[in-house]
């Protein structure tokens, strides 16, 4: 019986073709047009890094570069990514060659119990690239010439949330690659 | 999730071509607010036309020196554009203070000016609300209505439009143009698109089923003194109380033309012309255009704070840009 009901499913959405990159690998998938990009990295794919946390577009927890840019995995259909590159957490470093920036998060403790932290990074790799890329955000003095800051950071980082609180600490990690880098 | 099939197409026309096999369908552009609301079975389409790579995010000059933005281009991509920037820097403002990075990034200019209100009773499936089933009720209006409008809202829904750009494109007088389902095209003044809810709340534009917004057009930059001011309950990623787009020019030392568009306050950009007409002889514009613009507002306990608020905010700006005006002729 379960079986039939599975068929049944299948026949009313139609599983989709879609074919995207991860971290690098091409994927060939078959997805329900339901499925979020966020379902399919950690259901399918099996990239449990992403991580879903309101599941609405409000926390942040599955923030992934997709072309490079942040955005919110759950509030985006994976048969709407078809030919993309897309970036998870796994894709950034690995536990002997960390990326910078979750470097300066272990370094600066920008965490508590973690669950916001793969979200947090790619967030904050996709502010750097918007801080060079000359995006201005709601704290921007001067549109044209941004000066990066501390406040900059906290306004540009908004949109993940740590229940924890492990800001500070946050905004340190992130300031630190900043300076670095810019 | 209800089920929905699926499909991307390559162009405008192909796009309204869909629609009219598919007289269900809904488009999908950024999907920022139509997931999230198909996640809570407010939006339930039989099918999506998946319309991000029909070629119109671009932002391009137009024959009169305007600019006309593609209603794909994401709202980051429209707030960092140089002339955006440069000519009007109204938009690109209530552009950034709007939603997250993550969002900005993904929200289009079309689909913003078409996102649903966040009334809290419009999201909430068991209570009654008119907007997301027509006639059952509005249960806003004597209940949690801090956020929700005081003027223009009817007995029928007191819902806010949430945007902060549909409020500087309001200040800036953009046109928006479409294409229909039997392939025509229009074009509407901002000031037209969206309606007042009256008895009927779930119709929120004069957009016709399977009309497509194509691009949003600015007229040439228009000068001035551009601010955009947002009052929330939080520094950030917060839909607005009040807000303010200001366009002031000034005359010497005196005021001269202004324009004032309202956000959070209504169930449209608020902006009434009258309201600005004859300001540079005013003693008190501020009050001025106040009294006029917010005339016949019916707010309730809750949310009668805005327009005081509201008041208040618009005299600050305009101290602030007399004061700045006052500076650059010294």
């Amino acid at each position: 019986m379960s079986i039939d009901v599975k068929d049944e499913v299948t026949v009313k959405t139609g599983a989709l073709d879609v074919c995207f990159t991860v971290n690098g690998t091409r994927h060939e998938l078959k997805v329900d047009p339901r499925m979020t990009l966020l379902d399919a990295l950690r259901d399918i794919l099996g990239l449990t890094g992403t991580k879903k946390g309101c599941d609405q577009g409000q926390c942040g927890a599955c923030t992934v570069l997709v072309g490079g840019r942040r955005m919110n995995s759950c509030l985006s259909f994976a048969v709407m990514h078809e030919g993309d590159e897309i970036r998870t957490i796994e894709g950034l470093g690995s536990q002997s060659n960390l990326h910078p920036m979750q470097a300066s998060f272990v370094k600066h403790d920008g965490l508590q119990c973690g669950y916001c932290t793969p979200g947090q990074i790619c967030s904050a790799i996709g502010v750097l690239d918007e801080l060079n890329r000359g995006v201005p955000s709601h704290v921007s003095e001067d549109l044209n010439k941004i000066a990066p800051s501390d406040d900059e950071i906290r306004e540009r980082m908004s949109g993940n949330i740590c229940r924890c609180a492990a800001y500070p600490n946050i905004v340190a990690a992130i300031r630190e690659v900043m300076e670095k880098e810019l | 999730m209800k089920h929905f099939s699926y499909e991307r197409v390559s162009s405008p026309s192909e796009a309204a071509q869909a629609f009219e096999r598919n007289p269900g369908a809904r488009y999908l552009a950024g999907g920022t607010n139509l997931i999230d609301l198909m996640k809570l079975d407010i939006e339930a389409p039989e099918h999506l036309i998946d319309v991000n790579c029909i070629g119109l995010d671009g932002i391009e000059q137009t024959l009169d020196g305007g600019l006309r933005i593609g209603a794909l281009a994401r709202n980051s991509d429209v707030a960092t554009d140089e002339r955006v920037r440069r000519d009007y820097p109204v938009l690109a403002r209530a552009l950034v203070s709007g939603a997250s990075g993550q969002l900005r990034n993904r929200a289009t200019v079309g689909g913003n000016l078409l996102q649903r209100t966040r009334c809290v009773y419009f999201y909430s499936g068991d209570l009654p609300c008119n907007k997301r089933h027509p006639g059952s009720g509005c249960a806003a209006i004597e209940g949690m209505s801090r956020a929700l409008a005081v003027i223009g809202g009817s007995e029928s829904c007191i819902a806010t439009h949430p945007s902060d750009m549909a409020i500087a494109l309001r200040a800036l007088d953009a046109v928006v143009e479409t294409i229909l389902p039997d392939g025509s095209k229009r074009v509407l003044p901002i000031a037209d698109m969206h309606v007042l809810p009256g008895q009927t709340p779930h119709i929120e534009t004069v957009l016709v089923p399977g009309e497509l917004i194509t691009s949003v057009v600015l007229p040439r930059p228009i000068g001035g003194a551009h601010r955009y001011l947002k009052l929330r309950d939080r520094a950030s990623y917060a839909f607005a109380n009040v807000s303010i787009a200001l366009v002031a020019h000034f005359d010497g030392p005196k005021l001269g033309a202004v324009r004032v568009a309202f956000g959070g306050l209504a169930p449209k950009p608020w902006r009434v012309e009258e309201a600005e007409s004859g300001i540079s002889s005013a003693s008190d514009a501020a009050s001025q255009i106040a009294d006029v613009a917010l005339s016949g507002a019916v707010p309730t306990k809750q949310n009668a704070f805005k327009l005081s608020l509201a008041r208040r905010a618009l005299s600050v700006l305009l101290m602030e840009e007399r004061q700045r005006n006052d500076r650059k002729s010294q």
